[in-house]
């Protein structure tokens, strides 16, 4: 398998495509729902005053999620 | 033609405009209630379409039907128990892609289905162009444009509904194919589930297998108790889930929701055509500073003082001509009854304390009016995501800091409609732990206990002392927050993935329906309660009478007094010698063997038995006790001289009550409010026992470690 990076890692600004959703369960479900999915392209919008939890735009919308729940989202980096 | 009534169930992601809708489809005709045995909101009323009797249900909003949350259990129980004729499913048209995940899987459950595509015009403005006729052809369902907030779409949205409802009366599944992995595994459930015939009614055994995959606990509960297929399904699942863990290192779920996007995906690009350039929206540029690192605190915390002083000035003088209503109304009692239990019960049971539950009707209707501005305007998803951080240290959640300023974070304000405030949190547990917590916050009631203590043993230090007793309460909350998620509410918190949704400006309209139905609920609900509560207080503290020998010697007494002056006097001693007497003074001396090791007397313990009425009764039923009578809690002057100079009394013991007065027991409206807001006495219960079991142990320490020192 490759190594992607987390959600977690990437900068404010930064545009990335899922790769993989590396969690099951209630999370893994909650994060589906809310169109987190292999192939969405996202931006980092931003971030909490104490870097948790992280906001990004995706399919239109603006969604936030705490960093232990962005740990399981894999992405890799889009260029531009 | 004159038919039976056509059920109509809304369906819908929150902020997809549902609310909206369902205003603009009754109008002022409207219910609210709860779904039996959960907090769940539900609506529904009526709409009469050319004779034809249609009722509409407003369904919680959800992202999902996979039960994974509480609304999401209770949407798919209605749809499956209950079988509304047909199901409108409000989609938001700016944020299509995502709103179809909720449609895909309406689809697949089989309801007849209607799909309301909301807030065109905002798409519209935001560069996307979308077909709904090739969308409906494509979901095979009616699409209907709609813009709910100016009510354009919404007859016509009601006439394909009903058209629906009389064209489909059967339950059409949509079959998705999930990949020859899943569908194979699916076949073989299917075949099995479908052996067993229509017990599973009205839902699909291709449905049913997809949910047993996807690892429904509901589901899979249902099954084992409805169908005698135990232990013959689980090896099929678990084939197919180490099979995908594999070949694709994924679960079944997630290969599902997977190729329910990529149809989505398919449908979107086919039917929508995105103008859109890459661009921040007004939204995005509005939030660069409301929730900037820097600026955001410090917007929050001017948004949530100026909140509070706003609702705390506006409701002053409505709840001033409220208390002055009910006095005048015990004046007029007090005037024309005859003296003797009757009259008393009307007066200090049924006026005070129903009086207590209405005059804080104003506060409550304002608190929820700015709620709702909060709510519709967007924000209140930011102040969740800004202090989530800070506020999950304690196993709370960043919507809980609401409740906790409301219920006298700044000092005076009131832990009932903080109580209430917590019911925009959604995660069960930080929501408990919230409602748990916040009763002990400085409220309005306990500060003229606050004011007779600190004047009493601290005037030196008068502000200093409040500030502290604030700095007090805030980490007390915090801690017993922690502590109750470390113990009672043990367990994970819910995963916080939160739509930030796009800032709008409120309707009015919405606003007040929103503020009258929660006011109404509280009025309704609380107001039974109360009253029995406050005859049960006033019982406590009237009976049993004094004997007749004695209270006849108390009358003589005060005949044979000279002056006015002895008169009264005789009369106050006559008051605490009922009082003593009486079940609640009995109580107190009771008491006396577990409260010594405060440094309480039995006049502090009646004065605190009353305080679970309401806090303010702990002043003026220590002025009864204390030979000084009927008390304004407002002016405490003389009772806080006359403590000064008890013996007995000493700062340290002051500032032990005061702790304990904190801490204990939430008064009765709080616990009445508890009880309704978690669904039941239990955790009204544990409220009271575990605050007041707390109070104990922070006072023993207090009293007994300032002993120690020598401060006593």
């Amino acid at each position: 398998m490759e190594n992607f990076e987390t959600l977690r890692m990437l900068p404010k600004g930064g545009r990335a495509v899922v790769k993989r959703i590396s969690v099951g369960g209630e999370m893994g479900r909650r994060i589906r729902d809310m169109g987190i999915v292999p192939g969405t392209e996202f931006m980092v919008m931003g971030r909490a005053p104490l870097k948790d939890p992280v906001e990004i735009k995706l399919k239109g919308y603006n969604l936030t999620l705490r960093n232990n729940e962005a740990d399981h989202i894999l992405v890799q980096a889009v260029e531009g | 033609m004159a038919s039976e009534k056509i059920t109509v169930a809304l369906a819908g992601n929150p902020n997809a405009g549902k609310t909206s809708l369902f205003n603009a489809l009754t109008g002022a005709r409207q219910h609210v209630g709860n779904y039996p045995g959960v907090t769940v909101e539900k609506k529904w009323g009526h709409v009469s379409l050319g004779g034809q009797e249609v009722e509409i249900v407003d369904l919680p909003g959800v992202y999902s039907l996979t039960a994974y949350s509480l609304e999401e259990l209770v949407a798919r129980d209605y749809l499956v128990q209950e079988k509304p004729d047909v199901v409108v499913d409000v989609v938001d048209a700016a944020n299509l892609e995502r709103n179809l995940y909720l449609a895909v899987q309406l689809l697949e459950l089989g309801v007849p289905l209607v799909i309301a595509l909301n807030m065109v015009d905002v798409a519209d403005g935001r560069g996307l162009k979308i077909d709904p006729d090739k969308l409906g052809r494509l979901l095979g369902v009616p699409v209907v444009p709609t813009v709910a907030r100016r009510g354009k779409g919404v007859e016509r949205l009601l006439d394909e509904a009903v058209e629906k409802a009389r064209r489909q009366k059967t339950w059409r599944p949509l079959e998705l194919s999930y990949g020859s992995d899943v569908d194979q595994a699916l076949g073989e459930l299917t075949a099995k589930l479908g052996g067993v015939g229509p017990a599973l009614s009205p839902l699909s055994p291709r449905w049913v297998s997809i949910k047993l995959l996807e690892n429904d606990a509901e589901v899979q509960k249902q099954i084992s108790r409805e169908l005698q297929l135990d232990g013959q399904l689980d090896p099929m699942r678990h084939k197919l889930a180490e099979h995908l863990r594999l070949t694709m290192d994924d679960d079944p779920e997630g290969v599902i929701a997977d190729y329910r996007y990529g149809f989505i995906g398919g449908i979107y690009r086919q039917a929508v055509q995105e103008t859109r350039a890459h661009r921040l929206e007004l939204s995005d540029r509005i939030d660069k500073v409301l929730t900037n690192r820097l600026v955001g605190p410090l917007i929050l915390l001017a948004i949530l003082y100026g909140i509070y002083q706003f609702v705390f000035w506006a409701s002053e003088a409505p709840v001033g001509w409220l208390e002055g209503l009910f006095g005048w109304l015990g004046g007029m009692a007090e005037a024309s009854l005859p003296d003797g239990f009757v009259k008393s019960l009307i007066i200090s049971g049924i006026i005070d304390g129903v009086g207590g539950v209405l005059g804080f009707v104003p506060l409550i209707m304002f608190m929820f009016f700015v709620i709702a501005v909060l709510e519709d305007t967007g924000y209140l998803a930011r102040v969740a995501y800004l202090l989530d951080r800070v506020l999950r240290l304690f196993g709370l959640h960043g919507n809980s800091v609401m409740a906790m300023i409301v219920s006298g974070g700044i000092s005076g304000g009131c832990a009932v409609p903080g109580v209430m405030a917590a019911r925009t949190l959604k995660d069960p547990k930080a929501r408990l732990a919230t409602i748990l917590t916040v009763p002990m916050m400085n409220c309005g009631a306990k500060l003229p206990v606050y004011a007779l203590l600190i004047g009493a043993f601290f005037a030196a230090q008068q502000a200093q002392m409040l500030f502290a007793l604030t700095l007090v309460s805030w980490g007390l909350a915090l801690v017993a927050a922690r502590v109750l998620r470390w113990t009672v509410l043990k367990g994970d918190t819910a995963p916080f993935v939160m739509e930030l949704p796009p800032y709008r400006l409120p309707t009015l309209r919405g606003l007040l329906i929103h503020t009258w139905e929660r006011t109404w609920q509280y009025i309704k609900k609380a107001g039974t309660v109360i009253l029995g509560i406050s005859i049960l207080m006033w019982a406590l503290m009237s009976f049993p009478a004094l004997p007749e020998e004695r209270a006849a010697a108390w009358e003589a007494k005060a005949e044979a007094a000279v002056t006015e002056e002895a008169r009264q006097e005789i009369e106050y001693q006559q008051g605490q010698d009922e009082l003593a007497y009486s079940v609640a003074g009995r109580l107190g001396r009771a008491l006396n063997y577990v409260t010594a090791p405060l440094g309480f007397d039995w006049r502090t313990n009646v004065a605190l038995v009353g305080g679970f009425a309401a806090k303010e009764v702990v002043v003026s039923t220590l002025g009864t006790a204390y030979s000084l009578g009927e008390l304004d809690p407002e002016d405490t002057g003389g009772l806080s001289e006359r403590l000064a100079k008890e013996p007995g009394w000493n700062p340290l013991k002051a500032f032990a009550l005061m702790l304990f007065v904190m801490i204990y027991a939430p008064c009765f409206v709080t616990v009445a409010v508890i009880r309704n807001e978690t669904g039941g006495w239990k955790w009204a219960l544990f409220a009271m026992a575990y605050s007041t079991g707390a109070a104990y142990v922070i006072a023993l320490l207090v009293y007994q470690g300032g002993k120690l020192l020598g401060l006593g």
